[in-house]
């Protein structure tokens, strides 16, 4: 646990998928009885949260993919991985 | 347009060795030589991912009392379906679980009685069910499969809500439901018997809030409200026909698992339609789909698009007409009535349940720990 309360490695909770839905062209997280839309930036986070990317990575992937400036794409990606985590939806 | 279903529940048998008073399957229980094949259902999950459901849940019944549940489980992981198992523990062992863990099993759900063994077990009519579960649900955990605790709340284990999440936890849920007892079916045939009190409810209730705080980010709890003494009535199913869809084990395709209540429904099957075709043109689905059947007070309420009009099968268990607002809600007519109903049920002294799927009514043990 680093000090942003957060795994260095984030990984999706047990239970907790990463799903392209074909039907409805969007992608989707699929967790018990829960189906939580993953559009956009969300999406381009969650499928790096495998365990091999460190938060810094991810950050630095984000950047590039978004050509942002790596700063704005930092607390967005930090704010959105700590509303993962207290929905219980990254492993802990 | 007409929505896409998320979720479909398989109930791939009728069958259980346990008797809960409170089942939610129907009185008249589907026969095992009427029951879809494994290579029905293969095409059922097929046909539902193609139509947009992205979850299935394997139920029953005790799905275990299917010999090709691997099989069933892993055409609903092929299908690309998030595959759940919602069982009572009897039936799938440790070895059996690991096997439809490789075949693509997602979670498991596991339903506990209550707190002791004898208590749990008189309520499950069923001896040994509550060592069983116990042993599951390590199983589960030493595996890491995700595992939802499922506890139906009523009368006899009511007091006890606040120990049963903790022990939930305990077990290593990553999910508890408290849901409590829904009256339809055999729960309504044992009203009398597991209707808590208004103020058993009320801090049953309360508690809820408390209990999320103390498991925020360790534990999602869900909870089921129990609506009788309620003033608005619940979005029954998220809407009648909008977001899930119900197999029996013969292959009829119905709204609710208490649809077939209703008289006058007309239920296809799968064996001679199309999903998707059942989905969209079937009579009971189209029967309550959006709002154009609703009378008054539903028909011009600000909230007929947020409620639905709530539970078409309580409207009809109480006031005789499907299409008339639920009763637990205080714009129906009838709403006193149920509360009044509510009440009598919660002051009997009926301690004696008709164990479902059985003849005989149990003796009148007095519930062990109360």
């Amino acid at each position: 646990m680093s000090e942003r309360g957060l795994l260095d490695y984030p990984r999706l909770a047990p239970g907790v998928r990463l799903h392209f839905d074909k039907v409805r062209e969007a992608w989707v997280l699929l967790a018990p009885e829960r189906v939580i839309e993953a559009e956009g930036p969300a999406s381009e986070i969650l499928k790096r949260c495998d365990g091999k990317h460190s938060v810094d990575a991810i950050i630095d992937e984000l950047a590039v993919v978004f050509t942002a400036e790596r700063q704005v794409i930092a607390g967005d990606v930090i704010e959105m991985l700590r509303d993962m985590a207290v929905r219980g939806l990254l492993a802990t | 347009m007409i929505p896409r279903p998320l979720g479909l529940l398989a109930e791939l048998t009728h069958r259980c060795p346990l008797g809960c008073p409170y089942c939610s399957n129907p009185l008249a229980l589907e026969q095992p030589a009427t029951e879809l094949d494994a290579a029905t259902w293969a095409e059922v999950f097929r046909q539902a991912a193609a139509m947009g459901v992205l979850q299935v849940h394997l139920s029953g019944g005790e799905p275990g009392a299917r010999r090709d549940l691997e099989d069933i489980t892993d055409s609903a992981s092929q299908a690309g379906l998030y595959t759940n198992l919602i069982t009572s523990a009897v039936g799938v062992d440790r070895q059996r679980l690991q096997r439809l863990q490789a075949r693509g099993l997602d979670h498991i759900q596991i339903s506990f009685q209550d707190l002791a063994e004898s208590s749990a077990d008189h309520i499950a009519g069923y001896r040994g069910a509550h060592a069983r579960k116990l042993a599951l649900a390590a199983s589960a955990a030493a595996m890491d499969l995700p595992l939802t605790i499922n506890i139906v709340i009523h009368r006899a284990n009511i007091e006890r809500l606040e120990p049963l999440v903790d022990f939930a936890a305990d077990l290593g849920a990553g999910r508890v439901e408290v849901a409590h007892a829904q009256y339809y079916g055999w729960a309504l045939q044992n009203r009398a018997a597991l209707m808590p009190t208004r103020d058993q409810v009320d801090r049953a209730v309360c508690l809820i809030p408390r209990l999320r705080e103390r498991y925020a980010g360790r534990m999602a709890i869900d909870s089921v409200v129990p609506d009788y003494y309620e003033t608005r009535p619940k979005p029954c199913m998220g809407g009648w026909a909008r977001q899930t869809l119900n197999v029996t084990p013969s292959g009829l395709v119905l709204p609710c698992h208490a649809a077939q209540t209703i008289p006058g429904l007309t239920f296809w099957s799968v064996r001679e339609h199309n999903l998707a075709e059942i989905w969209t043109a079937s009579p009971a689905f189209t029967a309550f789909r959006g709002t154009d059947w609703m009378q008054e007070p539903c028909r011009s309420c600000a909230f007929r698009q947020e409620d639905f009009g709530g539970c078409r099968c309580q409207a009809l268990a109480v006031t005789g007409d499907a299409a008339a607002a639920d009763p637990s809600c205080e714009l129906s007519p009838t709403h006193a009535e149920l509360r009044a109903m509510a009440e009598k049920a919660a002051a009997s002294a009926e301690s004696a349940y008709t164990y479902r799927g059985r003849n005989r009514q149990s003796r009148a043990i007095p519930i062990p720990v109360r």
